[in-house]
């Protein structure tokens, strides 16, 4: 069967290309945001500035790489910049891309807008996690001073426990949908009732722990992306951006399934396969986004939908479009973290929702973009 | 012969739903397959391009045997359009392009984007090309759903109750598009129906199913008053009104 003979219709082309220049856009407002971001705080940096001292900073260091033993000068601002700023900056914009990517991935392969890494117990499991941790295996407490009130003795040890009990989540949630077939009900099912048996785990070791503890399980909790290090931003970073291009190549996957089981089933498409396969990787990167930051509702549930408002469901803008919306986002919640009550420094998670909510309330009553 | 059917048999939870099902399907034929509810006229659809697993039986599809191809070999060899599709926010020319997954690999290239063009302007519908499936209508939407089999170049179309949420514009317009497309590129159609009249009007042949078995499959010829009351426990008759045959069910 041949239809070879259609021509290329240039009001779609042009409607792709719109597409592409929202993400473009997107991108380029993302850019500015880390400028500014770096530019604020208890000592404001110009921007221009900002830029100098990243310009500047990556070119001594892939000098110092070339030439091992040469010196990088550094000044005040450049501390500033790559010691403390930069990479709060950056682990809020990879933060805020893989909850949003995992967000949209399982609000596909589960066909639920409800899907994210929050509603499907994840994020309580790794605040169950870290508060076993620091409970029942003492690796917290607090001092008391304002400034760094909490430490964790052994942050390590917190993350790792906390991001075993994420994979254990995902495990039983796999589990049963195996068992019952992988549907999305079950699944999602599943990960709600995971979701309360975690919190209600948690809430049984707070009851039970001394205020110290009990203190730095809360804190832990409050998703936070200043503490991170580079370290861990560079492990984050790798399996964000491996998560973020295996979402990709399967984005004609999900589009057949957004279509319906049976269709993408028709269009050759391991329904069942490609469903199991999405939960675990979109569970790894929330894990390991929980496990070093805390918990960070909100961008994994509502970034997706903020995308779907402006550049429509198809995954191929979607999942893109997704990945800015969640960087944007938890960026501007950052910034807005560091500055609102200076010099105190709230946590990123409070402002999300602070900042998301009421975007997206604004973007449902208006609908779809035309 | 482009597709055969030998000995069939499929078992919904150890249950027998399908029994020792055989016929076949020459290139250029549309064939209806007729059975009350719940017959599993759906399910054999389904058995044809492997979304169900038959338990035992030879699907064999223009000299293949669908057992050992996979999925997305069987997909670009079969079109299938399901009772139901989802829709979201998607413009319609992007939804029919999904029927290109299983021909493409990284992205789309221009030679899928042809194609899908041709078969809007087939299919009546250049105007579509950019309105959004979540705000079309019923019959948009099939239309929508048969365009994106279409674009699978299949060798064989299976349609699961094709005609089921369309007006009788829709219904008459469809229809008779399946049947030009079907004898023009001489490829074969499969469609699960309810409609007996609209069957006798459209397909060449029929498969009438009874209790998970094959009643009778034939020509015209097989569609009589007994066969009818037979199947479907329903007494008719069999009238031809300006040559078209029709049935009637005596009240």
């Amino acid at each position: 069967m041949h239809f070879a003979d259609g021509a290329i219709p240039a009001d779609y082309l042009g409607y792709v290309r719109r597409k592409h220049l929202w993400i473009l856009g997107g991108i380029v407002l993302l850019f500015v945001l880390l400028i500014v971001s770096i530019a604020v705080g208890a000592v404001n940096i110009p921007p221009y500035d900002v830029l100098l001292s990243l310009v500047n900073g990556i070119v001594a260091r892939v000098n110092a790489f070339i030439h091992p033993g040469a010196a990088i000068r550094v000044s005040n601002t450049d501390l500033i910049v790559w010691n403390i700023r930069l990479p709060q900056a950056l682990a809020a914009i990879v933060a805020g891309v893989g909850l949003s990517v995992a967000g949209v991935a399982m609000q596909s392969i589960l066909r639920n807008p409800l899907g994210s890494p929050y509603t499907l117990g994840i994020s309580n499991a790794g605040a169950f996690g870290a508060a076993v941790s620091v409970i029942l295996l003492g690796t917290g407490q607090m001092h008391s001073t304002v400034a760094d009130a909490v430490t964790l003795n052994n942050p390590y040890l917190t993350t790792i426990v906390a991001f075993i009990f994420c994979l254990l989540a995902t495990a039983v949630i796999l589990l049963i949908s195996r068992i019952r077939g992988s549907s999305p009900e079950v699944m999602v099912l599943a990960g709600v009732a995971l979701s309360s048996l975690f919190s209600a785990g948690t809430m049984f070791l707070q009851y039970f722990a001394d205020d110290t503890q009990l203190a730095a399980v809360v804190f832990w909790t409050f998703g936070d992306v200043g503490r991170i290090n580079w370290q861990e931003l560079g492990i984050m970073t790798v399996v964000v951006v491996a998560a973020t291009i295996f979402f990709l190549a399967n984005r004609w996957n999900y589009n057949s399934i957004d279509a319906g089981d049976e269709t993408a089933k028709g269009l050759g498409v391991n329904v069942e396969r490609v469903r199991n396969v999405g939960m675990i990787v979109a569970a790894l990167v929330s894990a390991v986004i929980v496990s070093f930051l805390g918990v960070i509702g909100f961008v994994g549930l509502v970034c997706p939908h903020m995308a779907r408002r402006i550049i429509g469901d198809d995954q191929r803008y979607l999942i893109p479009g997704s990945c800015v919306t969640g960087g944007v986002l938890l960026l501007a919640s950052d910034t807005i973290a560091r500055v609102i009550v200076a010099p105190y420094i709230l946590p990123v998670a409070v402002i999300t929702a602070f900042m998301g909510a009421p975007i997206f309330i604004y973007l449902l009553l208006r609908g779809y973009r035309r | 012969m482009i597709l055969s059917v030998e000995e069939l048999t499929f078992l919904y939870r150890n249950r027998e739903v399908l029994d020792e099902i055989v016929f076949t399907i020459d290139a250029g034929e549309i064939v209806a397959i007729l059975g009350p509810n719940g017959v599993g006229k759906t399910t054999l659809l389904k058995c044809l391009n492997r979304i169900l697993r038959p338990k035992t039986g030879v699907v064999n599809l223009d000299g293949e045997d669908l057992s050992r191809l996979n999925l997305m070999d069987i997909a670009r060899r079969v079109g299938y359009v399901p009772q139901r599709v989802e829709t979201g926010r998607l413009t319609a020319f992007d939804a029919v392009l999904l029927g290109r997954r299983p021909h493409i690999g990284w992205d789309v290239t221009e030679h899928d984007l042809r194609i899908v063009d041709a078969v809007f302007h087939r299919l009546s519908m250049d105007a579509l090309r950019l309105s959004y499936i979540d705000e079309m209508s019923g019959g948009e939407i099939q239309k929508v759903a048969i365009a994106r089999a279409l674009v699978q170049e299949p060798k064989v179309l299976l349609l699961d109750e094709p005609t089921s949420n369309l007006d009788l514009k829709n219904q008459v317009e469809i229809l008779s598009t399946i049947v030009q497309i079907v004898r023009q590129h001489t490829i074969a159609a499969v469609m699960t129906m309810h409609d007996l009249n609209q069957a006798l009007r459209y397909a060449d042949r029929f498969i009438f199913l009874k209790d998970g078995r094959v009643h009778s499959h034939g020509d015209r010829g097989i569609v009589t008053p007994d066969a009818i009351r037979d199947v479907y426990g329903v007494p008719v008759e069999v009238v031809t009104h300006k040559g078209v045959l029709l049935v009637v069910p005596i009240a």
